[in-house]
């Protein structure tokens, strides 16, 4: 099957990969790129768990085809942190246990991070409405919730 | 009082919230799960699914598929040449990979593995099955009846009066009394017949591996799952290899509530790696993880309660009939043991049923069987203190079991926290806080009996003092936080020194999965008590460096130091001292501890919810929710209360939305998250968790399992809720806008 051939940009970095026509971006980030933390609960858009931003727009990345990422900009759970320096919203998830099991968690970080850029001060409702496309069965939410809402009070308090 | 039985003391990190170990992966995408697991030369591995929800598989061509390029491997029952000895294994095998019939939509028939996703997908389209079909049936009250079509000719065990089809498989009876003379005495009888559908897990991570089976007839083996020794010993026993030949590793787990304690995809990537020489990855697809693993049985409930008219129980007696899919399992034994089991009943009649039906084989759900149960029971209840006047709360309490009751199942308990769940719901300010209107206040209780088991762990004390803890329990919520600290406890030394690993199936000797919310209590005990063998151990060492007898070194905040002035006068040796010399006072400390773990202590929870009924759409509205569960010694109290919040939602979509709905032909309606519908973040409140601390007598620290309990009152509590909202009796599950509506109306 002849392959398509794609460069773009992820996490800031220049990227090529060649893919089937076919191929999701979730695809081509879990499969041929490694990126893994990008996970696949459902392949129908309806868990977010796959959550990216594309051209600073929060997507599923199973819903977007590898070959759309074609000079556009992908960023990815495993460009949220800094080097060492985690983003606030991945320390608070770590100490405030906003995370069981963990597989929903790259994708509620990505979407957490997007709202808290766009809205500093989000009500509690915002939240949970913000993230009702990202399934998480183990935690009630609760604790999600709380930590994004305090994440936003020491964000704005730092700023 | 044995030394391993719970003792009293001052904890100083059991009771903490520290943060994980494995946080930094979870929060970096870094954690490899199921499905991140690659090897070199790796081929992609996929199911054919039957599509007829009862068929008899006459021939399976797979010669088009096999001379596809890139396609290595395509296997079918008839690879799987061995008969495992045992029936549960044989009903595993038939569940993995259809025998002479497909007995579910979405029963797996032939697989294949291939260089690239596409054109193994391709290869199934190739491959040619010629089915004759045949009647179906998935309703449990209608497989009971004896002209429902069979699924099994012979499964039927003694226990089974005449009259009934062969699908059902097994009847089970407990209590004790004379409910009839029970009856007699009641002022109130009230009898009322409950259905619930059957749901599933709904774990965010579907269900993964990766095979490598080398014609030495030895195996690797990556997946996601509750237990790895159950995978390998299920696998090995499928495959007709010795267990040892074949080595198992836990990824991490992205949920499981139960889904994820049996096989479904590894035997076949094991056939299909074995055939083909090369290395097998398989994932399901969500819709396969919803037609094809294990959802939860559905349910059809009667029960009958006699009540004097201040509230005693006088006598209780339930049916519950279980559809199990379509092998046997034991719910309806469950639901029987569990539904009466919060109250001291003198009159007590139970009777479980276990069916089949042309559904997937149930597996576990957090619980399993028990929510049902209370659902149908707590109802009961509820609508008896209404119609008595009496506080549903103050009722509870007035039948409450305590420590010497009796259970409905038969033991006798010893110190439970049920009246003290109950104790703090009443007093608590949620109980007394005013409603409007069309809103309505629900309470419930639960049980759940808790498990132990075979469990074994090994603590090395490193050269440099820090200490590494190997358990064989995948962590599913924070446990290896929880083991760390009840040895970083134990040995007197900082949380931050113990690291906690999951061992292979190759480096600790076997352990029960990943159930029965026995980790806490089951691993916890055996790292406590490897934690002492490690401190014996040290304490020898140090009294060979003082030269002194090991039994007059006692130790104390992480050092070993002389007991008493007789024993000599010696500075205290810490452990990081001690480790730093093992090697010149006898070689490397390590403490191990193997066990099948007794004395769990059971579980109670209680309840409370409020909900806002729209009269116009039934609609469902959770306003608020408190749960109260003991926890024996919460060790992290962060990830107990996880524990509370989460089992309490996935109960909630249960009470009132969740569903398998199947068509008239059998087939699964709604498998996708899009239509079956799990609980999103905009359809809840907090969460309100209340742990209670009454200490289970037997562990070291008090400690009782907490993960299942949670999901168990919350059906009855959302039932109680909406009725007393609606003004009217709610009772099948889900109370979805539709059916809420329709009593509505039917009310008038």
């Amino acid at each position: 099957m002849s392959r398509i051939h794609v460069s773009t940009t992820i996490n800031g970095d220049d990227v090529d990969y060649l893919c089937e026509a076919g191929d999701t971006l979730l695809d081509v980030l879990r499969d041929q790129l490694d990126l893994t933390g990008s996970k696949e609960g459902c392949a129908s858009g309806d868990c977010g768990a796959c959550t990216v931003r594309l051209d600073g727009r929060l997507v599923c990345a199973c819903l977007v085809l590898g070959a759309e990422a074609e000079g556009r900009s992908v960023e990815t759970i495993e460009g949220m942190a800094e080097g060492e320096e985690l983003h606030p919203l991945q320390r608070n998830f770590i100490n405030k246990a906003a995370l069981q099991c963990g597989i929903c968690t790259p994708g509620i970080l990505v979407a957490a991070k997007d709202l808290l850029e766009r809205n500093p001060d989000p009500t509690e409702e915002e939240v949970r409405y913000w993230l009702a496309g990202n399934l998480c069965r183990c935690t009630g939410y609760d604790k999600i919730i709380r930590t994004v809402l305090e994440t936003a009070a020491e964000m704005r308090g730092a700023a | 009082m044995a030394k391993d039985e719970f003792q009293s003391r001052q904890f100083k990190v059991v009771g903490t919230r520290v943060p994980r170990p494995d946080g930094l992966d979870k929060v970096t995408g870094r954690a490899r799960y199921g499905a991140d697991m690659t090897a070199p030369g790796m081929l992609f591995g996929f199911c054919l699914r039957s599509p007829h929800a009862h068929a008899r598989i006459r021939a399976i061509d797979t010669s088009a598929a096999e001379a596809m390029k890139g396609v290595k491997a395509v296997v079918t029952r008839a690879d799987f040449t061995v008969t495992p000895q045992d029936q549960g294994t044989r009903d595993i095998l038939d569940n993995v990979m259809a025998g002479a019939k497909a007995l579910y939509d979405g029963h797996t028939v032939a697989a294949v593995a291939a260089t690239s996703r596409s054109v193994a997908l391709a290869a199934l389209k190739a491959i040619k099955v010629d089915y004759e079909v045949l009647p179906h049936v998935t309703d449990v009250d209608e497989a009971m009846k004896p002209e429902a079509p069979v699924l099994h000719e012979g499964r039927q065990q003694e226990s089974v009066p005449e009259g009934y089809s062969q699908n059902v498989l097994a009847r089970s009876q407990y209590g004790h009394g004379d409910v009839e003379a029970g009856f007699a005495k009641a002022d109130l009888i009230v009898e009322r017949s409950f259905k619930t559908a059957a749901t599933h897990q709904g774990y965010i991570e579907p269900h993964a591996c990766l095979a490598s089976m080398g014609n030495d007839g030895q195996g690797d083996l990556w997946c996601c799952t509750q237990g790895h020794y159950m995978v390998r010993n299920t696998c090995s026993a499928i495959m007709g290899m010795e267990a040892g030949r074949l080595k198992v590793t836990a990824s991490e787990i992205g949920g499981g509530f139960g889904g994820k304690t049996t096989v479904f995809l590894e035997p076949v990537a094991l056939m299909l790696s074995k055939k083909s020489g090369k290395p097998v990855k398989m994932t399901m697809a969500r819709e396969e993880v919803l037609r094809a693993s294990g959802p939860t049985a559905s349910t059809s409930i009667d029960i009958k309660i006699g009540m004097t008219k201040d509230g005693k129980i006088t006598a209780a007696q339930g049916d519950f009939r279980y559809q199990n899919g379509c092998f046997y399992a034991m719910n309806g034994a469950l639901g029987a043991m569990c539904g009466f089991a919060p109250y001291h009943l003198e009159n007590v009649e139970t009777v479980g049923w276990e069916v089949v039906t042309n559904r997937p084989k149930a597996a576990a759900y957090r619980a399993p069987g028990a929510p049902m149960a209370a659902f149908a029971v707590e109802s009961v209840i509820d609508e008896m203190a209404k119609e008595l006047g009496l506080d549903p709360i103050e009722l509870r309490l007035k039948n409450a079991a305590d420590e010497g009751t009796k259970s409905a199942y038969g033991p006798t308990y010893p110190a439970i926290g049920l009246k003290a769940t109950l104790e703090a719901a009443k007093a608590h300010p949620h109980w007394s806080a005013p409603l409007g209107p069309n809103q309505g206040r629900g309470v419930a209780c639960g049980f759940w009996f808790n498990f132990g088991g075979d469990t074994c762990v090994s603590l090395m004390i490193n050269p440099d003092g820090t200490v590494s803890l190997s358990e064989g329990n995948p962590d599913i919520g924070g446990s290896r936080a929880s083991m760390s600290m009840m040895a970083a406890e134990e040995l007197g030394i900082p949380y931050e020194q113990v690291r906690t690993v999951i061992a292979d199936t190759a480096t600790l000797g076997q352990n029960e999965v990943t159930d029965g919310s026995r980790v806490t209590f089951a691993v916890g005990l055996a790292t406590i008590k490897a934690a002492r063998h490690a401190i014996e151990i040290m304490k020898a060492r140090a009294a060979q460096l003082w030269g002194i007898a090991p039994e007059a070194v006692e130790w104390v905040d992480g050092a070993a130091q002389p007991a008493g002035p007789n024993a000599g006068k010696f500075p205290p040796m810490t452990l990081k001292e001690i480790a730093e010399t093992a090697s010149n006072t006898g070689g490397p400390i390590a403490g191990h501890f193997e066990v099948n773990a007794e004395g769990a202590g059971v579980s109670f929870g209680t309840h409370i919810a409020d909900t806002e009924v729209d009269p116009e759409t039934g609609a469902v509205k959770v306003l608020r929710y408190t749960v109260f569960q003991d926890a024996g010694k919460a060790v992290h109290p962060d990830y107990v209360e996880g524990q509370l919040q989460g089992g309490a939602v996935q109960g909630i979509g249960w009470a009132l939305n969740e569903e398998y709905i199947y068509g008239e032909d059998g087939t699964l309606q709604n498998a996708g998250y899009l239509d079956y519908r799990i609980p999103v973040a905009s359809d809840l409140p907090m969460i309100d968790p209340v742990i209670l601390e009454i200490p289970n007598p037997g562990h070291p620290y008090g400690v009782r399992g907490v993960g299942e309990t949670g999901i168990v009152p919350p059906l009855a509590t959302l039932a109680n809720a909406v009725s007393r909202a609606a003004g009217v009796r709610l009772t099948s599950l889900p109370m979805s806008p539709p059916k809420v509506l329709a009593a509505i109306k039917a009310k008038g």
